[in-house]
């Protein structure tokens, strides 16, 4: 089962929607009750990175996450704003992040963007793999996913780095340590690529 | 490396798809939620889906038959039509809607960009402009689906939706709608000279080769289509497709 944190920013709909045309049966936690038997936890996110600290934390479920993932060592995956979160501090804002990775998020650096749209980075874009992690598993080295972002992770530990992408820069759009997983881009909306990736993350 | 966007455009009256031609004469040529069914299985960069009645008759969106659409999309969303309002983009947006739409409500009050955006965060809140050239040179912004002339001059305007705060911009041309003969290249390139937004082009394309044209002017950049993804062949029956990957390999290159 998977564990869908709903704390009121972005929409949960569209994991949901995946996880049921792969029969994985979904649990979406709106409180600290509804932690209690969670075995996997997606934790979502969009939107402006204080907005996000700021009303997971008013959820009340933010300690009881910090003991899931950082004692019961429970797989969590965060995807975009949700990725961010997970790090210490973001350029976007001044509130500290969750610090389950060692990580800051940084806004592009538009002088390197050759376009006249800088930002945000926005549309396809490919997705390679650095590592060997059961979450690519099945998928091509170089496979197009869905991103919407104007701000990156950026890893203190380079080891740290399971997969990249390009944009002015060579950027992490993954991120793993132990059972701790982000991941930048947007799995819900990207078809098979993302599918596929939500499947292996229910299969960890 | 990001790729431009290829967006089929779809157009729901009385809950079908229609497709017009220079906003005229709507051409029933399916059901929506089949048609979001094949775009999955096509693996469609994004889907911009409008409903062309619910501002002229003054209607609210159809919030069931947007959930059904959300519900069934693999792929980003765009849903305009009848927006008028930050609850009404905000009821949207929580059906899991990434992008709302909106055109005459936001032409008659801009300001309502900016408080559109702060509420479901700029990359949601898009702007479209129906763009319609005048008799005597020079272009026009409409509303009312095609039925009001503004006097708005759309690269004046374009400039003011930037710096309220949209997330894209959406440009249609009323002039193209539906001809297949290629998309008003003149107008694409005066309204990207003006800003640095997210764009994407609507209206005229008549084959892959005219996407193709765009791209290769302008790189990474959105081109919808609704004719072209819809209708197949002389005589224009109705059959849905999309370009595969070898042909998006070829408008990229």
């Amino acid at each position: 089962m998977i564990t869908i944190i709903d704390y009121g920013v972005g929409n949960i709909n569209s994991f949901v929607n995946v996880y049921k045309r792969v029969n994985v049966p979904v649990k979406i936690a709106r409180s600290v009750n509804d932690l209690r038997d969670a075995r996997k936890i997606i934790l979502p996110g969009v939107g402006h990175f204080d907005h996000a600290m700021t009303k997971l934390i008013k959820s009340g479920m933010r300690e009881k996450l910090d003991e899931l993932v950082l004692v019961d060592k429970l797989p969590v995956i965060g995807i975009c704003v949700g990725m961010q979160m997970m790090g210490n501090n973001s350029d976007e804002g001044s509130i500290q992040g969750l610090g389950w990775l060692d990580a800051c998020t940084k806004k592009f650096d538009e002088t390197k963007i050759n376009q006249v749209t800088k930002l945000p980075h926005m549309g396809w874009n490919d997705v390679i793999p650095v590592k060997i992690n059961p979450l690519f598993k099945g998928l091509e080295e170089e496979s197009l996913f869905y991103f919407l972002h104007s701000y990156y992770f950026k890893c203190d530990d380079p080891s740290d780095i399971l997969a990249t992408s390009q944009y002015g820069e060579l950027f992490a759009c993954s991120a793993q340590k132990e059972n701790i997983y982000g991941i930048q881009f947007h799995p819900e909306k990207s078809h098979k690529n993302g599918a596929m990736l939500l499947h292996n993350f229910a299969k960890l | 490396m990001l790729r431009p966007r290829i967006i089929p455009s779809l157009l729901i009256k009385d809950k079908g798809l229609v497709k017009t031609v220079n906003f005229k004469n709507p051409k029933y040529v399916g059901d929506p939620i089949n048609a979001v069914r094949i775009f999955n299985e096509k693996e469609v960069d994004e889907l911009a889906i409008f409903d062309i009645d619910a501002t002229l008759l003054n209607k609210e969106p159809d919030y069931s038959l947007i959930e059904r659409l959300a519900n069934q999309s693999m792929m980003p969303l765009c849903y305009g039509g009848g927006v008028k309002t930050v609850e009404q983009a905000q009821r949207i947006f929580s059906l899991g809607i990434e992008k709302i739409a909106l055109s005459s409500a936001v032409i008659i009050n801009p300001n309502l960009i900016t408080q559109i955006s702060d509420r479901v965060g700029s990359q949601s809140m898009i702007v479209v402009l129906d763009v319609k050239k005048k008799l005597f040179g020079g272009y026009e912004v409409y509303i009312n689906n095609g039925k009001k002339a503004t006097g708005i001059n759309p690269f004046k305007f374009v400039e003011q939706v930037q710096r309220l705060g949209a997330g894209e911009i959406i440009i249609n041309s009323i002039d193209r709608d539906g001809l297949m003969n290629g998309y008003d290249l003149d107008l694409i390139k005066k309204v990207r000279d003006k800003i640095t937004l997210p764009m994407t082009v609507l209206g005229g394309a008549g084959s892959l080769d005219d996407i193709k044209k765009v791209i290769d002017e302008h790189g990474v950049i959105g081109v919808a289509a609704g004719s072209l993804f819809v209708f197949k062949g002389p005589y224009k029956a109705v059959l849905i497709n999309y370009p595969n990957l070898e042909q998006k390999q070829y408008l990229n290159t």
